[in-house]
């Protein structure tokens, strides 16, 4: 027994009381069954497990600190329509914008923000981080924290323009559809339905090596690959809607299709649209990794983090983490957009907390 | 009625709620006072908004989402509603006190037969056990007149009509014996012919188990019927409250009157005019059908310029799809359909702007009938543009001039989102819209059966009022005789199909009428309290079902 592990327990024991004195019950029952599993832990553990789950503790309280931070500063800087609207969100949504506002600064800025260039060979291979190498350097010694930075321009911005470019193709087909009906309903549920039935990643394996590798396919490859689920949420929605009496009035009207979906059928499909527009972008982002990893995607020497993974995937089995950064910043982001995308789809499905 | 302390059943004293918006509770139920004896029945009247339903759900110890019981006490047979816990109430709630909600067909799930939510209540509370439960509930239904007891709880809630499903739930209600139910207006959704039979039914029920209850609804004529005691609510303040008698004979409050003076609207009837006159619109011959079905049969009738033509009929009988042939959204399987003397193409979409232009319609639901993405201006602005071609601040006048004529101020309604609008605001945007078109022919679609009597007068007035002015004609469909009484010139009844009779408003009044016509007119509730009782003699307690279906 040391002063840290006496320390540990007293705090989270003395957090409990209070806790259970103020009548916090969700606390108190978070706090205590914290002291019940460290017990058992400790245990089992020794001092060093229980350092890890004070250092986990106090990651995921940075983290918390940090999302109430700016889910104020968003208050004070936005205006009043959407400063009312975050005022309400949870701080896991605000933690995921401010995840999503830092890849996008990274992406951005990358030529600033990066010491060293992408490609720019600086060291031997693999060399252990220093003060010129945050991170360290990879396989052809190339500066590992630079080239995360400009992966963020890469894989994100090929994902954000894939994802837009499914949508722009699959809202649009489905709005006709729901508004035409008839054979052209018909004719693209068919082909949604055959694009659907395979799997996504062999599809895209298969177009990429029929048509080459360069982004331009990838996007557009990726793009047709996703707008298939995007015209089925569309056209489900755009269904409840046309069948609106607003709708029927326009159309006895005389007004064309064009103005139908613009001013009648988007503005009220636009909430389920957003919401499903993040989700859909983090899978186009990991399908975009994915095939990087597999070679078929962002070519070198560009920097993705998919390829990086690759890469240097051979250093997991030294028992270095130098593979787990960019593997690392995929998952974080992929959390960050689902956490906006929740509460995104919380408020559009009009539940109240 | 004995006023005896210990018959006391349910006291509220000085109930306020309040409810949440914008940030801020405000108070929507401002101190009401309320005693209900065993066995009594209290009808609460008032219009939308009044906090009807919410004093309603609050006699249950229940406040909505985003509501609560701010001050007040609720004493249901000595226990004190307010301070009990959560599980107590819902405990008492299904067993001792039932609810009966407006829409049987939205309460019911449709995935369960109707007698296993019937008997989910007894069995739940351990009152009864399953098959003795099914038992009662068969027995329920045969006193509730539902035809085939023994059969039609194992149907599911789609298999049944509405009206039918309505006093299932009443037998649902029943289960447990509750000693009070809440009815939160059970016949609105019904037609006349429906709504009288789930009248007789509920009435008789709650007389033979003794059973309190609170009716709330807007229809006085049916609370009449129904209640011992009426209350008048206003905004969350009660008016005034008397027994039935009293309160018809003798209303005191200014508010009270008014109420009762809604139905007293009537517009002499005009003639057709003379000559060779073409009508505005001619429907001849027309039959139609959906998919196979057919729904129409050789329908025929002329609507002359400035004159209203009352369609009239249950559901079903074919008064909204005859507006669908002229309109063009139902292109008709055989006769035609003449505007101004000139044949219509059956379908609206090969119609030309012009022909589109001249007919218009009016909707049921405004909620539904107005985009709630699209400001005041642009939806009263559309036609205008799409027909006229009016833009800039030409368009802005005409958008000012119409909002004027429908008597809402244009600078606050201008840019406004219907959704920030009341029913009869919404209803009168619906009006705009179809004037803006300049139409000589407007379909009205049971424009005032979703609203209040008070506000659906003053829509009645100012659609009499653009008649006058701008020599329209109306196409008025309703189920609602006293809206036809008030409006209409001529009167056309439907059912399943076809036209049963038609002609001039006066000449329809007055007898002989044609069985039907008879059926429909007898079924419009009156003021008098001895009415429901005087109708079910007349036509034969045990045949009123069958009455209504022939």
């Amino acid at each position: 027994m040391n002063y840290f592990v006496i320390g540990y327990y007293a705090l989270l024991i003395g957090a409990s009381c209070l806790a259970a004195y103020y009548s916090s019950r969700s606390a108190f029952l978070l706090l205590f069954s914290l002291t019940l599993v460290s017990f058992i832990v400790g245990i089992v553990g020794g001092e060093s497990a229980l350092w890890t789950i004070t250092v986990c503790a106090g990651v995921l309280a940075l983290c918390a600190g940090t999302a109430y931070a700016f889910r104020e500063f968003l208050v004070i800087v936005l205006p009043v329509e959407a400063s009312k609207a975050i005022k309400t969100a949870p701080l896991t949504a605000t933690f995921g914008l401010f995840v999503i506002m830092t890849y996008a600064i990274a992406g951005v800025f990358a030529p600033i923000i990066a010491p060293h260039g992408e490609a720019e060979i600086i060291a031997g291979a693999f060399e252990p981080p220093n003060d010129e190498m945050l991170l360290g350097a990879d396989q052809l010694g190339r500066d590992l924290f630079s080239r995360l930075v400009f992966g963020a321009r890469n894989t994100v911005g090929i994902a954000l323009l894939a994802t837009i470019l499914a949508f722009v193709l699959g809202a649009l087909m489905g709005l006709i559809a729901a508004t035409r009906g008839g054979w052209f309903d018909q004719l693209m549920g068919r082909v949604v339905d055959v694009i659907m039935s395979v799997p996504s990643l062999i599809f895209a394996l298969l177009l990429l090596s029929i048509f080459g590798t360069n982004v331009v396919v990838l996007i557009i490859i990726i793009a047709i690959i996703y707008s298939p689920r995007v015209f089925r949420l569309t056209r489900a929605v755009a269904g409840n809607v046309v069948v609106m009496d607003y709708i029927e009035a326009a159309r006895l009207r005389g007004e064309g299709l064009w103005y139908l979906i613009r001013r009648e059928i988007l503005p009220n499909s636009t909430a389920p649209l957003i919401a499903e527009f993040g989700l859909e972008f983090c899978f186009v982002f990991l399908l975009v990794a994915g095939l990087s990893f597999l070679g078929l995607g962002i070519q070198p020497p560009t920097a993705d983090w998919g390829s990086m993974v690759r890469e240097n995937a051979t250093l997991i089995s030294f028992g270095e983490i130098t593979p787990l950064f960019p593997a690392g910043a995929i998952a974080l982001l992929t959390v960050a957009v689902n956490f906006v995308v929740d509460w995104m789809l919380f408020r559009s499905s009009g539940l109240k907390g | 009625m004995a006023a005896k302390e210990k018959d006391v059943l349910l006291k509220i004293r000085d109930l306020r709620i309040e409810g949440y918006s914008d940030e801020k509770w405000l108070e929507i139920v401002h101190g009401v006072d309320l005693t209900l004896h065993r066995g009594e029945v209290m009808g609460l009247i008032g219009e939308s908004g009044a906090g009807k339903s919410t004093i309603g759900l609050a006699a249950m110890g229940f406040a909505r989402d985003g509501c609560r019981i701010s001050a007040g006490s609720i004493e249901f047979d000595g226990m004190e509603l307010t301070t009990t816990s959560e599980a107590d109430r819902r405990a008492l709630r299904g067993s001792r006190i039932a609810y009966v909600a407006q829409s049987a067909a939205a309460s019911f799930n449709p995935a369960h037969k109707i007698i296993d939510q019937h008997t989910e209540a007894p069995i739940h509370y351990r009152i009864r056990k399953r098959l003795e439960a099914q038992e009662d509930a068969m027995e329920l239904y045969e006193r509730l007149r539902l035809p085939n007891p023994q059969d039609i709880g194992f149907r599911y809630p789609h298999q049944v009509s509405g009206g039918q499903l309505q006093r299932a739930m009443t037998a649902m209600a029943m289960a447990c014996r509750p000693d009070l139910i809440i009815f939160d207006e059970p016949t609105t959704a019904l037609d006349v012919t429906t709504q009288i039979e789930v009248l007789a039914a509920i009435r008789d029920i709650v007389e033979q188990f003794n059973t309190a209850a609170i009716y709330i609804t807007h229809d006085l004529a049916v609370v009449a019927q129904m209640a011992d005691t009426i209350k008048v609510l206003l905004k969350g303040n009660e008016v005034e409250e008397a027994d039935t008698e009293t309160m018809l004979s003798n209303p005191k409050e200014d508010y009270t009157k008014s109420l009762w003076a809604v139905r007293s609207f009537k517009r002499a009837q005009k003639p057709r005019p003379g000559g060779d006159a073409t009508p505005v619109v001619s429907v001849q011959n027309v039959s139609a059908s959906y998919g196979d079905t057919p729904v129409l049969h050789d329908v025929s009738f002329d609507i002359y310029a400035g004159m209203t033509v009352a369609v009239v009929g249950e559901s079903g009988s074919g008064k909204s799809t005859t507006a669908r042939c002229i309109t063009g959204l139902l292109p008709p399987t055989s006769g035609k359909i003449v505007m101004n003397g000139v044949e219509m193409p059956p379908s609206y979409k090969s119609r030309t702007k012009e022909q589109l232009r001249q007919a218009q319609m009016i909707y049921q639901m405004a909620d539904t009938a107005l985009n709630p993405k699209v400001r005041i201006c642009d939806i009263i602005g559309r036609p205008a543009e799409f027909y006229m071609g009016l833009k800039g601040g030409k368009l802005k006048s005409r958008v000012d001039e119409l909002l004027d004529l429908i008597e809402l101020e244009p600078s606050k309604y201008y840019s406004r989102y219907p959704p920030e609008l009341s029913g009869g605001q919404k209803q009168r945007i619906g009006i705009a819209r179809a004037l803006a078109a300049e139409p000589n022919f407007i379909i009205c679609d049971e424009v005032t059966s979703a609203l209040d009597q008070l506000v659906a007068e003053g829509i009645l007035k100012l659609l009499d009022r653009l008649q006058k002015e701008l020599n329209l004609a109306y196409m008025f469909i309703t189920h609602d005789l006293a809206t036809v009484r008030s409006i209409a010139d001529e009167v056309l009844v439907m059912k399943q199909g076809e036209v049963v009779e038609q002609g001039a408003k006066e000449e329809m009044f007055t007898p002989p009428h044609h069985p039907y016509t008879d059926l429909l007119l007898s079924s419009v509730p009156e003021m008098d309290p001895n009415w429901l009782t005087t109708v079910l003699e007349e036509r034969g307690v045990d045949n009123i079902g069958e009455a209504a279906a022939t």
